[in-house]
């Protein structure tokens, strides 16, 4: 298989090599939508015999800027020269091939050596902007599938756990379990019949992380969930993937019939008895699907709605057989890992949070769009370095991590480096990966309304604190933003977030109220404020700018 | 795993044949009813009293838990939509980036709100949570077409060129 393998990844150098240039778009949902498949068409029209190939790749990370075109210019001394261009139009086209072996276009160029790009550190997102990710050649060019084969002909199961479990990779969905702890209790669970399912029901509002990797790379997530499948003894495997992500389920689609077609997937994978199969479930648009027994009930057809845990999915899963449920950027660790070894993982980020990770930047930021950094980088340096500040000088005044089952962290607490167990101090999640970042001008009364909201509508109906106690607290923010809260409202929004958080059944219910605590917690002279100016007569309760924790 | 009888789609629509291919690829077992429902949605629009009926029969899935599932999720539509979908992001990025400013400008420009339809079919209103261009925010899909960076003015102009297209 790897001789296969090596053929192939020659031909394609080769291919490579032989162009001068190679002209690289952006075709991910953020630049197609700024129109980067006509600009592609147009590039195309303009080769005209030039030593050049027009690719489409993933996302570049930079989509605010979008369409995004990188042009990659072989020299003859063997190196080759990058250069990027940003907004560019179809119009553009004809400039930019004029100038392949000129001078580039000045206007259009995208600036390359900012943090934004050099601060950056990519395993998860190594292919994004490099390959086309409808081409599992290219994929295999860059050491693609070759961990699934070193796995399933040279490693035993434990061994490819050991691995994992020495990397320190834990849950990227925002829980942050370790990894391998959940792929030994799937292995150890007796019974020949075991799932793998992808969770990529990416809900988050704020969230594009797993979207980006699966349209910019979606192979590398086929074989993460190949190797586990391997590793815990599993034959069938599901992605359950948002109906919202069109292109993403289109390009997971033609990634699993090439590499059934390769024999990467399918009976005897490389001439082993390994077999393996992945299908594709289509989420409908219900944000507790994330939940994994909510999204086991889904898969079966069922609605959406978790059930108590223990047993936990990965003794009684889909359709009650032992179940591995792992988030997409969490799989697509996994080939890295095993191709550079558990100990290289582990030697980068923090001490409890190891690796890096992709974090969606947006709202109220210069550079939006994706990166991906060691754990351990403080949010200074993600908002003020690689984001590049705020729009017109701006001031921030929070960063909103983990969604509506996160927190808002003010620019006080700047300096914390982002792990796991830093956020969840400061009363945030590091949930997907999801950041918004806001301006003065926010209110975080309102922001705490927003996420109650959505809570209240995605809240299944099944547990009675999640589906009354959402309510409530939405009625109260509401009554506060609105100018006619007392602070007895405040009270009893403090007791019902306590009261919510500890008697629901899931994590939506349990993780519902902390918006509110956080803003409570670092912005409570926000909601002291409203409610002064509702009482005016009264005696205005004095602001409190940062409450000691 | 075949259903003992043979059930007869509610019309002879051609459209249905897609449904049938849907249900017979998962050998018509219960839990690929999601899949089906998405093959009625995208082939009809949306999912009416017979469609479900027909569904509920061919799978053997009780109606009740048929009309259960049509209603939690949030992408089935029990109702016709309009000629023309726009569908607003309500995810964070785009609430913060001023979307609540345009649906009311919707509202009072064509008095819809989220989930309905302009008195004359043309316009459907819906809002997503979020569809992960999060870098364009505020973000609209316009029958399916992606548009970020949203203004007021490019919104109306949008809008009423769809409004217009009616009397034209």
């Amino acid at each position: 298989m790897h001789e296969r393998f090596d053929e192939i990844t020659q031909k394609e150098l080769a291919d490579n090599r032989a162009a001068q240039h190679v002209v690289k778009v952006c075709v991910a949902a953020g630049c197609l939508s700024s129109q980067s498949a006509e600009v592609k068409t147009a590039l195309e029209q303009g080769v005209n015999g030039r030593s050049c190939k027009v690719k489409g790749v993933g996302c570049l990370g930079l989509c605010s800027e979008g369409p995004l075109v990188a042009i990659e210019k072989h020299l003859p001394d063997g190196s080759s020269q990058n250069i990027m261009y940003q907004n560019v139009t179809p119009e553009d086209a004809p400039a930019i091939m004029e100038s392949l072996d000129k001078e580039p276009v000045a206007r259009l160029l995208c600036p390359t050596d900012v943090p934004f790009f050099q601060r950056q550190q990519k395993i998860v997102l190594e292919n994004s902007g490099e390959i086309d990710p409808e081409r599992i050649e290219e994929y295999i060019a860059a050491d693609g599938y070759r961990a699934l084969i070193t796995a399933v002909t040279e490693m035993a199961p434990f061994e490819v756990i050991e691995q994992i479990t020495r990397s320190g990779l834990r849950g990227r969905g925002g829980g942050g379990y370790p990894t391998g702890l959940k792929w030994v209790t799937v292995a150890k669970a007796p019974g020949p019949d075991k799932f793998v399912i992808c969770n990529a029901d990416e809900g988050d509002p704020g969230a594009f992380m797993d979207r980006a990797v699966l349209e910019s790379d979606p192979h590398r997530v086929l074989e993460g969930m190949a190797i586990a499948a391997y590793a815990t003894g599993a034959n069938e495997g599901y992605i359950y993937v948002r109906g919202e992500y069109p292109l993403a389920i289109a390009r997971l689609k033609t990634a699993i019939r090439q590499a059934q077609r390769m024999g990467l997937l399918g009976s005897n994978i490389a001439g082993t008895t390994f077999s393996f199969n992945i299908n594709i479930r289509l989420g409908a648009g219900a944000f507790v699907c994330g939940e994994e027994t909510a999204l086991i009930a889904s898969i079966e057809g069922r609605r959406g709605q978790p059930r108590p845990r223990p047993p936990y999915p990965a003794e009684y899963g889909l359709w009650g057989k032992p179940t591995l449920i792992n988030n997409v950027e969490t799989f697509a660790n996994v080939p890295t890992i095993i191709r550079k070894g558990g100990d290289w993982y582990a030697s980068i980020g923090t001490a409890k949070s190891k690796g890096t990770k992709v974090f969606a930047l947006a709202g109220s930021i210069v550079n939006t769009g994706l990166i991906e950094v060691p754990m351990g980088t403080s949010l200074r340096d993600i908002v003020y370095e690689i984001g590049g500040g705020l729009p017109n000088g701006g001031v921030c005044k929070a960063v909103q991590t983990g969604g509506p089952s996160g927190g808002c962290i003010p620019a006080s607490y700047f300096d914390t480096p982002v792990d796991y167990e830093s956020l969840k101090e400061l009363g945030s999640i590091m949930g997907s990966g999801g950041m918004i970042v806001m301006d003065e001008s926010a209110s975080m009364v309102d922001v705490a309304r927003f996420f109650m909201e959505f809570c209240m509508t995605e809240s299944c109906g099944k547990c009675v604190p999640c589906r009354v106690g959402t309510v409530h607290m939405y009625n109260i923010l509401s009554k506060i933003y609105q100018g006619e809260g007392t602070p007895r409202d405040v009270e009893l929004l403090e007791k019902l977030c306590d009261m919510v958080s500890v008697t629901s059944l899931c994590g939506l219910g349990q993780s519902a109220p902390n918006p509110v605590v956080s803003t409570l917690r670092y912005f409570r002279h926000e909601y002291d404020e409203l409610i002064a100016g509702a009482n005016g007569s009264q005696t205005a309760v004095a602001p409190t700018t940062e409450v000691a924790s | 795993m075949f259903p003992n009888e043979k059930i007869d789609p509610p019309s002879d629509d051609k459209r249905w044949r897609i449904v049938q291919a849907t249900m017979r690829r998962n050998g018509f077992a219960r839990h690929s009813l999601i899949e089906t429902l998405h093959t009625v949605q995208e082939s009809f629009g949306f999912l009416d009293e017979d469609s479900l009926r027909y569904v509920s029969r061919s799978l053997r899935v009780p109606l009740s838990a048929v009309y259960g599932v049509s209603t939690f999720y949030h992408l089935f539509s029990l109702k016709p939509a309009g000629k023309h979908t726009c569908v607003m992001c309500t995810g964070t990025a785009c609430y913060i980036k001023g979307i609540p400013k345009l649906l009311e400008q919707i509202k009072e420009e064509h008095d819809i709100s989220p989930g309905q339809t302009t008195a004359d079919g043309e316009l459907s209103l819906l809002t997503a949570r979020c569809v992960g261009s999060c870098g364009l925010a505020p973000v609209g899909v316009f029958d399916g077409e992606v548009v970020g960076k949203l203004t007021p003015e490019l919104l109306a102009a949008r809008l009423q060129l769809w409004r217009n297209g009616n009397h034209a």
